[in-house]
């Protein structure tokens, strides 16, 4: 995982204990992916939300508790990823496309 | 309105580059996108400091979008095409402005940045001026949009479209899950508001569904297709995409957009609000 730095996006101002944070980055061989477009799809499918990846790949969402599914889209690419999500913590996913 | 005179693909906007009478216009929550790379000749609005007043919760005025859109080269005979990200939603948000203030040739660019940015097609950072235009805005038309009075008389009346996601709706959201959930107003719907999600419409490379595609979605939802129509979200934009998919695609005639949505609803002192994932009906028996 050359090229990657270990640790999430900074927390500073965000309320942790009241929200239910998904945050991670998008990854192409190790390197982070600026600018790819990543979904948040609740328990039944339903897109939710969508951001980019920032300039070192991070993305985070405010969700709530349950089941959801990241679904990341690039030139080319489309992956998806579950994650389980509850307030009060944050959940770290890190996705890797495929080269 | 129709598909065809409202929707322009890719292709399109990008056979029409240079044509001097094209005039495309990027509209984003956050304009560093444009800043980082817009579509070659394409300039920026930014919705809340060029579209809203400063000061109190509205638009601005007939003199004030006159002298905007004069400053930034636009002209009445313009054909005006609208990008940005978020899948259209701010684009959609200004098609829905510019058609409040009567300007003749508006298309939205169908995926808007997103499909742009998916197929690999170039973008430009170069400065992008116009020469300054003496550009005649009209009266809003007042017909293509809602204000509360409108919304609270539709309940069990008209169609309302609530068009956020289905935790908004039964108000385990508040807002978007990519923005912090604490907000003053109270979470639910308006009571007989059918839920159809903006992005039910949309494809996931935020191209607009068929319009098949498009009619089974709300008439399963519940539609009635002899009514009237208010679409709303929480701020307007999103149900900017609805009303442009019902009113514009779709065709329906009597189609109006809240433009202050949930975040007005929700705090308004004694209207009825229903929770959950059902409409609720009009008029709920309350004890007391």
């Amino acid at each position: 995982m050359c090229g990657a730095t270990k640790g999430g996006l900074g927390l500073a101002g965000v309320d942790v204990d009241s929200e239910a944070v998904i945050q991670g980055r998008v990854l192409r061989g190790g390197n982070p992916v600026a600018g790819a477009y990543v979904r948040l799809l609740d328990g039944g499918g339903e897109f939710t939300a969508e951001v980019q990846t920032s300039a070192t790949g991070h993305f985070r969402f405010f969700a709530a508790d349950g089941r959801w599914t990241l679904r990341t889209l690039a030139p080319g690419v489309s992956t998806d990823r579950l994650v389980v999500a509850s307030v009060g913590n944050v959940s770290e996913v890190d996705i890797e496309l495929e080269a | 309105m129709s598909r065809g005179q409202a929707l322009v693909t890719a292709d399109w906007v990008s056979e029409h580059l240079d044509d001097p009478k094209v005039v495309l216009v990027e509209v984003d929550e956050d304009t560093t996108a444009y800043d980082g790379g817009h579509i070659k000749g394409a300039i920026k609005l930014d919705w809340k400091q060029d579209l809203q007043d400063p000061v109190r919760r509205d638009f601005v005025n007939k003199e004030q979008f006159s002298a905007l859109l004069s400053d930034r080269g636009i002209s009445n005979d313009d054909t005006v095409v609208l990008y940005g990200g978020n899948n259209n939603w701010f684009a959609a948000y200004a098609y829905w402005y510019f058609k409040l203030y009567g300007h003749e040739d508006v298309r939205l660019l169908d995926g808007g940045r997103k499909k742009w940015e998916l197929d690999a097609r170039e973008l430009s950072t170069d400065e992008v001026k116009r020469e300054p235009t003496t550009y005649v805005a009209r009266d809003q038309d007042r017909s293509i949009r809602a204000f509360r009075d409108d919304t609270v008389a539709a309940i069990g009346a008209q169609n309302l479209v609530d068009v956020r996601s289905p935790d908004e709706f039964a108000g385990r959201l508040l807002a978007p899950a990519h923005l912090p959930q604490e907000q003053a107003q109270r979470a639910g719907h308006i009571p007989t508001a059918v839920n159809v999600p903006w992005s039910k419409a949309a494809n996931d490379d935020g191209t607009f569904k068929s319009d098949d595609e498009l009619k089974q979605i709300y008439g399963d939802a519940g539609l009635d297709w002899n009514k009237d129509t208010i679409a709303y979200c929480r701020i307007g934009e999103r149900s900017s995409h609805t009303w442009f998919v019902l009113h514009e695609l779709l065709e329906q005639p009597n189609v109006k957009n809240y433009d202050g949505s949930w975040t007005e609803y929700g705090s308004l002192v004694g209207v009825p609000v229903a929770l959950g994932d059902e409409p609720g009906e009009a008029e709920p028996n309350q004890e007391g």
